[in-house]
């Protein structure tokens, strides 16, 4: 029986999650002190964004009993941050505004959790390699853009490259992640295991296109401050600056459109604009709110530990939060897109090194699963051949010649997209398909432990 | 999942000299997949054509020439340039008009008044529907959403002077104050 003087231990409550059995523990859970051992000193997590939910998602992790944390963000501290990125001060002899948010964000919460690693990176998310992302368990994110969110998943589910026959990705690939998103009063959080749950472009259709004004209102007919700030943004600023570009973090740019706004608007009798709706409209900014960023980055940190140490069932898969008026989550569980062009298995396909680009689009039209024909090629960034339209297909035509295997860059194996007219059910159809080539007997080493495709 | 990192950790330190991973370091993004199959899949009118001024590894970004063979602007040449962003399709392509033009539906900067280019715009149109919009504006221009205000309310009054003008600016001479270069 504990002594109840006795000084409380520190991990008193992740012992309580840890170190005994339950009744809604994971699958793979064997509690016990090795195992919060192990997440000190194993585990290492990629925090991406050190903004409203980045800063909490840290201090969260860290008190979780995380250890090895890296932050990256390309982002500096602002004033307008300060309302709820908490790590960061503005008073007195703490003058953080204007330094790398990764950078103090990693220094404070070092201050006051002892024992933890955080590494920052002061860059841009696509500045890193892919080994880079390869090298974390678990990547949490905290970002705030689709483009963004895309281009990680794009790295994670990039990293499922071994499957088995039944086109299950090999669980050592597999590279959970764990994101995080709020706007306002709502808020968002999902686990992301790919090939498993749905990835973010399994999902994408889920996001309502953006709100966009169309130009004749804004040149003829505005009737709200929002219609006079972007004739302001988009077309006054065009015609006074010719050339010269917009830039939203540019003060005098803000003020310029601000003033040319108010002008538009005395001119047809609107109001309602401000400085501050102007900011909004431009950089689409909505008011973030300190407890949204609470509430969704403390769901994403109990996934992660969920995740890791399998001391509960995960979020299955997606988690909504709604708190402007009342307060609602709900949890849903989608399913993958089985023909994702970026989770997807693909369709495998092994070949000899010496097969031409122009054999390998022949083949496509015989392979059973395929019947492709007029096929398109794409590998990763480059495009190798393309059908149409003749300015292209001319500038493509040389690569007809040259081995597959020399155009990818002589890699053992790789992702591969081909499309083109497609054969299903006797139907032509229009297609876009994930292929995984495998090139035998490239280095002398030959991949047996998957079955032929065709 | 712990299990699983604890035995990466080992087989990474004794494969740290072992290279046998294939996978390329190329990033490739699903917008790009789509704009690529987009292209490929055009089914343009003789009147449309298409280049790529930064050859053929920079598919975000071309010029479609468009030489209306009807109406107002028959004979006339018209080159826009479009600038697709990494989200296609889920946002638009951005699309300006190269060549001056005296147009009710596009003004002197460059800026078309298309539907599709913003409020209208879904994730399910594609390359081919915007030209065919854009071609659209020229044989049908419409003084009802104007982006240049003069222009419009010329067709809407007197077309026949609507109609000189037209080919007045498209031969490279003055309508009103503003001249225009010559284009047919």
């Amino acid at each position: 029986m504990a002594d109840l003087e006795a000084p409380q231990s520190k991990t008193r409550d992740l012992d309580k999650l840890l170190l005994r059995a339950g009744n809604l523990v994971g699958p793979d859970f064997y509690p016990g002190a090795e195992l919060r051992d192990d997440i000190r000193d194993y585990v290492r997590i990629l925090v991406v964004g050190a903004g409203g939910l980045g800063c909490e998602l840290l201090k969260d992790l860290a008190l979780s009993g995380f250890r090895n944390l890296d932050v990256i963000d390309m982002d500096r501290i602002e004033v307008t941050n300060l309302n709820r990125q908490f790590l960061f001060r503005q008073i007195l002899l703490l003058e953080d505004v204007g330094k790398p948010k990764a950078e103090v964000a990693a220094k404070r919460v070092m201050e006051r959790v002892s024992g933890v690693e955080i590494v920052p990176h002061f860059s841009r998310i696509e500045d890193k390699e892919l080994d880079f992302y390869n090298d974390f368990n678990i990547i949490a994110l905290g970002l705030d853009s689709i483009e963004a969110r895309r281009y990680i998943n794009g790295v994670a589910c990039g990293f499922l490259v071994e499957y088995d026959e039944d086109d299950t990705p090999r669980r050592e690939t597999i590279k959970p992640m764990v994101d995080g998103g709020t706007e306002g009063f709502k808020g968002h959080a999902r686990v992301i295991v790919p090939g498993v749950t749905p990835c973010f472009e399994c999902t994408i259709w889920l996001f309502p296109p953006q709100v966009k004004f169309p130009l004749c209102t804004l040149a003829e007919t505005p009737r709200n401050a929002a219609h006079c700030i972007e004739y302001a943004h988009l077309i006054k600023w065009h015609e006074v600056h010719g050339g010269k570009s917009f830039d939203p973090d540019e003060p005098e740019h803000m003020k310029w459109v601000y003033d040319e706004a108010i002008k538009r608007a005395e001119l047809f009798g609107i109001p309602g604009v401000t400085y501050s709706l102007t900011q909004g409209v431009v950089k689409n900014i909505i008011p973030a709110i300190a407890s949204t960023n609470a509430i969704i980055s403390a769901a994403c940190a109990l996934e992660t530990l969920k995740i890791v140490s399998g001391c509960s069932k995960t979020l299955a898969n997606y988690l909504t939060y709604n708190g402007g008026e009342g307060l609602h989550t709900k949890v849903t569980e989608f399913v993958r897109d089985q023909d994702c062009l970026v989770c997807g298995p693909g369709i495998l396909i092994e070949l000899d090194t010496s097969i031409t680009l122009q054999k390998f689009i022949d083949m496509l039209e015989e392979h059973p699963k395929l019947l492709l024909s007029k096929a398109s090629v794409k590998h990763g960034k480059d495009s190798l051949y393309m059908q149409a339209p003749p300015v292209l297909e001319e500038m493509h035509r040389p690569n007809l010649s040259k081995p597959l295997y020399d155009l990818m860059g002589r890699v053992q194996k790789d992702t591969v997209h081909v499309f083109g007219t497609g054969l299903k059910n006797e139907e032509k159809h229009s297609s876009l398909t994930k292929l995984r080539v495998v090139f035998k007997g490239a280095d002398g080493v030959t991949d047996m432990d998957t079955a032929i495709g065709a | 999942m712990i299990g699983l990192f604890k035995v990466k950790e080992k087989q990474k330190e004794e494969a740290k000299n072992n290279n046998a991973r294939g996978a390329s370091a190329k990033k490739q993004s699903a917008g790009e997949l789509r704009l690529h199959k987009d292209i490929t899949e055009l089914n343009l009118p003789k009147s449309c054509s298409i280049s790529f001024p930064n050859g053929k590894n920079d598919l975000m970004n071309f010029e479609v020439t468009i030489k209306p063979d009807d109406g107002y602007y028959l004979g006339g040449k018209f080159v826009f340039t479009f600038q697709v962003s990494p989200v296609y399709p889920h946002e638009a392509p951005k699309v300006k008009c190269k060549t001056k033009v005296y147009h009710p539906n596009i003004d002197l900067e460059g800026n078309v008044c298309l539907n599709i280019l913003r409020e209208d715009w879904k994730p399910v149109l594609n390359i081919n529907t915007v030209i065919y919009g854009l071609f659209h504006l020229f044989t049908e221009p419409n003084h009802e959403d104007p982006l240049n205000h003069d222009a419009a309310a010329v067709l809407r009054d007197n077309p026949k002077q609507f109609e000189a003008n037209v080919k007045r600016a498209m031969y490279g001479g003055f309508v009103g104050q503003t001249s225009f270069p010559r284009c047919i």
